[in-house]
C-alpha cells in the first residue's frame, strides 16, 4: 500500500480541513475511498451519494481498480447521461 | 477518415437495413401502450393544480363508490422511512404532505375502463392550503424565497446559503485573477436558458401487475428496464428480483425515460385491486406537466482573451433549478462548459437550486447545452470585438489528447482538432450570405458513459447467432451490435439477431443513456462473442485431435494455425453448430462488466440563418454538424444521431420553453403551444463523421448520441448577431425576443 494523491473538487474543502488535494494510503480505489472517509468523515455522505473516480483521465467504477502514486486521481461528481 | 491502420472491415461501416425497421414502418412494433392483459384495469392519476400547497385532506370515498372502480391509492399506500434519492423518487411519484409543483400526483385510481378511471379521478376530493411558490431560478435562490423543503441542502452547501440551495460545487485551478490581468480583453456576461422537455413522441405508458405475494410484472416504455425495477421496488418496498420488467419498443427517450413517474402507481393499484393488471398511459399534458424536463439555468461567464485569441483565464458561476428535488445537472454543465479549451486558469462555481417545478430528468448531454450556450456565446462575442475568426480561435485554444481538462483530469484520446479542421474545410463555410442572413459557429462536448453491462449470446444449430442485450434500442443499436458481432464471427449481418430482453434474462444493465449502448453493450457483445469463438475453436481442436491453442478463428471458421497444427480444412461455424449437441452441448458466450475505455466526443456546428426583420422569425437556411464518432459502426445511425441532436438543440434555441403563469401553473402543456421543430421548419442537416478511433473499444467506438444537442444553442445566437447585430443571451430566441433585440440595436 502506497501513498496516493487525490484531487477533490474544491467545494469539498470545508469537509477536508481546507485541502482540495489530499493524500491517503491505498492500493485500490476502494481503499482510497475508505481512507478518505476515515480521514475526513464529512465526505462520507458525498461519497455515499455517488462520485466518479477518474484515474489518468479515465473514469472507473470498480473499487478493485489498482492505483499507485504514479496515477493522476480525481474525484468528480457522479457522471451520467441522457 | 479513420486514422488507425485497422479499418478494413467487411461489415463495420456499412449501412444495412435496421432489423427492427419492417416492424416499425408497418406498425407491428409494440410500444408502451400496445399491450393489454386479461382482467386489465385502467389507471388515472389525480394531479395538483397548484404549484405549492399543503395537502390538508384527501377524500376518496366518492371515487371508490363509482361503479367500476377497483382501487384508489394515495401516499398512505406507500411504505415510510425511505431516505435519499429513494425518498425523492417516492415523493415525486406521489405527493406526501405537500404538492410541490403543478401536476404533482396526489392520488391514483384504477377502474374497468379508461373513462371510468378518469371520471373517478375527478371525484377524488383534495383540500389544499395554497403556499407561496417560486419557479424562476434567480428568484428561487434569493434568501427570502419560499422554502421548497427544509433540510434539503447536502453536505456540500456552506452554512448561511439561501434556503433552496440543495448542492454547491466549486472547482478549478490556476491563478484566475492573474490570467484576467494578462488579457487584452475581458468580458463578463449573464446568460439564461429555459427548461425544455425531451419531447419524445411516445408518452409514458406501462402495464403493471403486482400480487399480494409481492411478485409482479411490468411492461413499460423505458430506456432502462433494470432502473425501472430498482426504482419501483425501492419506492414500494418490494424485493427487487420479484419484479420482472419487460421493455417495449420506445418512441424516444433522450434521458427522460431513465427514471420513474407513474410506473409504481400501476403496481400499487394492481396490488390493491387483487393483482389485476393496471395500465396507465400518460396524456401529452401529463407528460409536460409531470415528467422530467431539463433544468433552467442562469449563468455568469467571464473570459480573458489576448488580441491573438489566446484565452488567458475563465470563470463561470451557474445557477440551475431542477424542480422541487436536488439533481439539476449544474455539475456536468460546469464540467463541459470550457472542456474544449486548453486553460491555465479557470474557476467554476455551481448552485443546484430547488423550485416549484417538476423533478428534472436527464436530457441528452445533461447540462452541457446550457454551459455551451453561455461559454460559446461569450467566446463569439469576444471574437467579434477583437475581429477574430471564431473557428481559428477555437483551433488556437483547442484541447488535445493528454491535455489537462478544464475540470481537472487529463484527456484520453480526443478529436477536437480534427473536428475543427473538418469544419474549416467544409464547403458550407463558402456559401454566400444575403441580407438579414448570418452564420454562427459553436463547439460542444460530452464525456460519454460506460455503466453496468451484461450481454449473452448463443450460437444456433444452423450457425446463426442470437444476442441478448439489456439496452433498449432507440437509435439503431440493434443494427450496430449485430454488425459488430457478425464482423467478429465472420458471418453475415442477417445471420445475427439482437434481442432486447427483460430483467429476468440477464444481469443488471444500466439504461440506454450516456451514449453508451453502442460503446458498452457493443464492447460486451464482442467480448461475449469471443467466448463463443474460443469454445468453437476448442470443439474443432477436439474433432481434429490437436491442441486447442493450435486453432484460430478467421472468416467464420475454425482454422488450424501454426506449422505443427496439421492440415485440416476450415471447420465453418455452420459445421460446428450443427454438431454441437454431440460435441459438448450449447455454445454461448457471456460478458458482464462496467466496460472501461470510454471515449469522449467533441463536435462543432455551423448554422446559416435568415431573420425576418419585420417579425423576428428565424429561418434555418443551412446546418452542418461535424463530430468525432471514433468509428461509425453504422454511419446512417450516427448521422441520425447528429441530425436529431441538432434538431432538438434548434428547438431549444428558438422556441421551446416552459411558460408558467403567476400562480405557477404551466400554460403550454400541449405540443400546439410547446413548439418543437417539425420537418418543415428545418433543412436537411448536413453531417460530417470524423473518425478518431477510440483505443478503448475493439472497433474504436465513441458514443455519439448526446454531443449534437450542445452547439445549436450558441451557434444560432451567434448567427443571429451576425445577421442583425443583436445579441440574445436569454433563450428561447423566439420572434418577439428577436424583434425586440433588433429594435433595441436600431434604437
Amino acid at each position: 500500500m502506497a501513498t496516493v494523491k487525490v484531487h477533490l473538487w474544491s467545494g469539498l474543502r470545508r469537509l477536508t480541513d481546507g485541502a482540495d488535494v489530499v493524500t491517503v494510503d491505498a492500493a485500490t480505489v476502494g481503499e482510497m475511498l475508505d481512507a478518505l472517509v476515515t480521514a475526513h468523515p464529512g465526505v462520507g455522505p458525498v461519497i455515499e451519494a455517488g462520485v466518479s473516480v477518474v484515474i489518468d483521465g479515465e473514469m472507473t467504477t470498480s473499487r478493485h481498480t489498482g492505483i499507485s502514486p504514479d496515477n493522476e486521481i480525481y474525484l468528480m461528481q457522479r457522471l451520467k447521461g441522457g | 477518415m479513420a486514422k488507425d491502420e485497422f479499418n478494413e472491415f467487411k461489415l463495420v461501416g456499412t449501412r444495412p437495413d435496421r432489423p427492427d425497421g419492417l416492424d416499425k414502418v408497418t406498425g407491428r412494433a409494440r410500444y408502451g401502450a400496445d399491450i393489454s392483459a386479461p382482467g386489465m384495469l385502467w389507471g388515472a392519476v389525480v394531479r395538483s393544480p397548484h404549484a405549492h400547497a399543503r395537502i390538508v385532506r384527501i377524500d376518496t370515498s366518492r371515487a371508490e363508490a363509482l361503479d367500476g372502480v377497483k382501487a384508489v391509492v394515495t401516499r398512505a399506500d406507500f411504505p415510510e422511512g425511505l431516505t435519499g434519492e429513494d425518498w425523492n423518487l417516492q415523493e415525486n411519484t406521489m405527493a406526501g404532505e405537500r404538492a410541490l409543483y403543478d401536476g404533482h400526483a396526489v392520488a391514483a385510481v384504477a377502474a374497468t375502463s379508461k373513462l371510468i378511471a378518469e371520471d373517478a379521478a375527478r371525484l377524488v376530493e383534495v383540500e389544499y392550503e395554497i403556499l407561496p411558490h417560486v419557479t424562476d431560478v434567480d428568484d428561487a435562490i434569493r434568501p427570502d424565497a419560499p422554502v421548497i423543503r427544509e433540510g434539503a441542502a447536502d453536505a456540500t452547501v456552506p452554512e448561511g446559503s439561501p434556503p433552496n440551495v440543495a448542492r454547491y460545487m466549486e472547482f478549478g485551478f490556476g491563478d484566475v485573477d492573474a490570467g484576467f490581468a494578462e488579457a487584452d480583453l475581458v468580458m463578463e456576461k449573464t446568460y439564461k436558458t429555459e427548461a425544455t422537455h425531451q419531447g419524445y413522441i411516445e408518452p409514458h405508458a406501462c402495464l403493471g401487475q403486482l400480487g399480494e405475494d409481492g411478485k409482479g410484472d411490468m411492461w413499460v416504455c423505458t430506456q432502462g428496464q433494470w432502473f425501472i425495477r430498482k426504482m419501483c421496488t425501492a419506492v414500494l418496498g418490494l424485493e427487487t428480483a420479484q419484479l420482472r420488467v419487460t421493455p417495449s419498443e420506445i418512441g424516444g427517450g433522450f434521458g427522460g425515460k431513465t427514471t420513474i413517474f407513474m410506473e409504481p402507481l400501476s403496481l400499487a393499484l394492481s396490488r390493491k385491486a387483487g393483482g389485476r393488471p393496471v395500465k396507465i398511459v400518460m396524456s401529452r399534458s401529463e407528460v409536460l406537466r409531470a415528467t422530467g424536463p431539463t433544468a433552467s439555468a442562469s449563468m455568469d461567464v467571464k473570459i480573458g482573451m489576448k488580441k491573438d485569441g489566446a484565452i488567458t483565464a475563465a470563470r463561470a458561476e451557474f445557477r440551475m433549478q431542477g424542480g422541487a428535488f436536488p439533481g439539476a445537472p449544474v455539475d456536468m454543465a460546469l464540467y463541459c462548459a470550457f472542456a474544449g479549451y486548453k486553460l491555465s486558469a479557470v474557476q467554476h462555481i455551481g448552485y443546484d437550486v430547488l423550485a416549484n417545478r417538476p423533478k428534472c430528468a436527464a436530457y441528452r448531454a445533461p447540462g452541457s447545452p446550457m454551459g455551451a450556450f453561455a461559454v460559446e456565446s461569450l467566446v463569439d462575442e469576444m471574437c467579434r470585438e477583437l475581429a477574430l475568426d471564431p473557428i481559428e480561435v477555437r483551433q488556437k485554444n483547442a484541447v488535445k489528447t493528454g491535455d489537462k481538462a478544464s475540470y481537472g483530469p487529463k484527456f484520453g484520446s480526443i478529436g477536437l482538432v480534427e473536428v475543427l479542421d473538418a469544419v474549416k474545410d467544409h464547403p458550407n463555410l463558402a456559401a454566400p450570405l444575403g441580407p438579414n442572413q448570418g452564420r454562427g459557429v459553436a463547439a460542444g462536448y460530452w464525456f460519454n458513459h460506460n455503466g453496468e453491462t451484461s450481454v449473452s449470446m448463443a450460437i444456433s444449430e444452423d450457425g446463426t447467432a442470437q444476442v441478448s442485450v439489456g439496452t433498449p434500442d432507440i437509435g439503431g443499436s440493434r443494427a450496430s451490435i449485430a454488425l459488430m458481432v457478425a464482423e467478429t464471427l465472420g458471418i453475415s449481418y442477417d445471420d445475427v439477431r439482437v434481442n432486447v430482453v427483460e430483467t429476468g434474462a440477464l444481469g443488471v444493465n444500466e439504461p440506454t443513456h450516456g451514449s453508451r449502448a453502442t460503446f458498452a453493450t457493443g464492447k460486451a457483445a464482442v467480448e461475449a462473442t469471443g467466448h463463443a469463438i474460443r469454445e468453437m475453436c476448442r470443439r474443432a481442436a477436439r474433432e481434429w485431435g490437436i491442441d486447442e491453442e493450435a486453432v484460430e478463428w478467421a472468416d467464420g471458421a475454425a482454422q488450424p494455425a501454426g506449422p505443427n497444427a496439421g492440415k485440416f480444412p476450415p471447420m465453418t461455424i455452420k459445421e460446428i453448430a450443427g454438431k454441437m449437441g454431440g460435441t459438448g452441448g450449447p455454445i454461448s458466450g457471456h460478458h458482464e462488466s462496467v466496460p472501461d475505455g470510454v471515449g469522449a466526443s467533441f463536435g462543432a456546428h455551423v448554422v446559416d440563418i435568415e431573420v425576418d426583420p419585420e417579425t423576428g422569425r428565424v429561418t434555418i437556411l443551412r446546418y452542418l454538424v461535424v463530430q468525432d464518432a471514433g468509428r461509425a459502426i453504422h454511419p446512417s445511425y450516427v448521422e441520425g444521431q447528429y441530425q436529431g441532436g441538432a434538431a432538438q438543440g434548434i428547438g431549444w434555441a428558438l422556441n421551446e420553453e416552459y411558460i408558467y403563469d403567476d400562480m405557477g401553473r404551466l400554460q403550454n402543456p400541449i405540443f400546439l403551444d410547446y413548439r418543437v421543430p417539425v420537418a418543415s421548419d428545418l433543412p436537411m442537416i448536413d453531417t460530417v463523421i470524423v473518425e478518431v478511433p477510440n483505443p478503448g473499444h475493439p472497433y474504436g467506438v465513441r458514443g455519439v448520441g448526446e454531443t449534437g444537442i450542445t452547439p445549436p444553442l450558441p451557434a444560432i445566437a451567434n448567427a443571429i448577431e451576425a445577421a442583425t447585430g443583436a445579441r440574445l443571451r436569454d433563450l428561447p430566441m423566439n420572434p418577439p425576443k428577436v424583434l425586440a433585440a433588433i429594435k433595441a440595436v436600431k434604437a
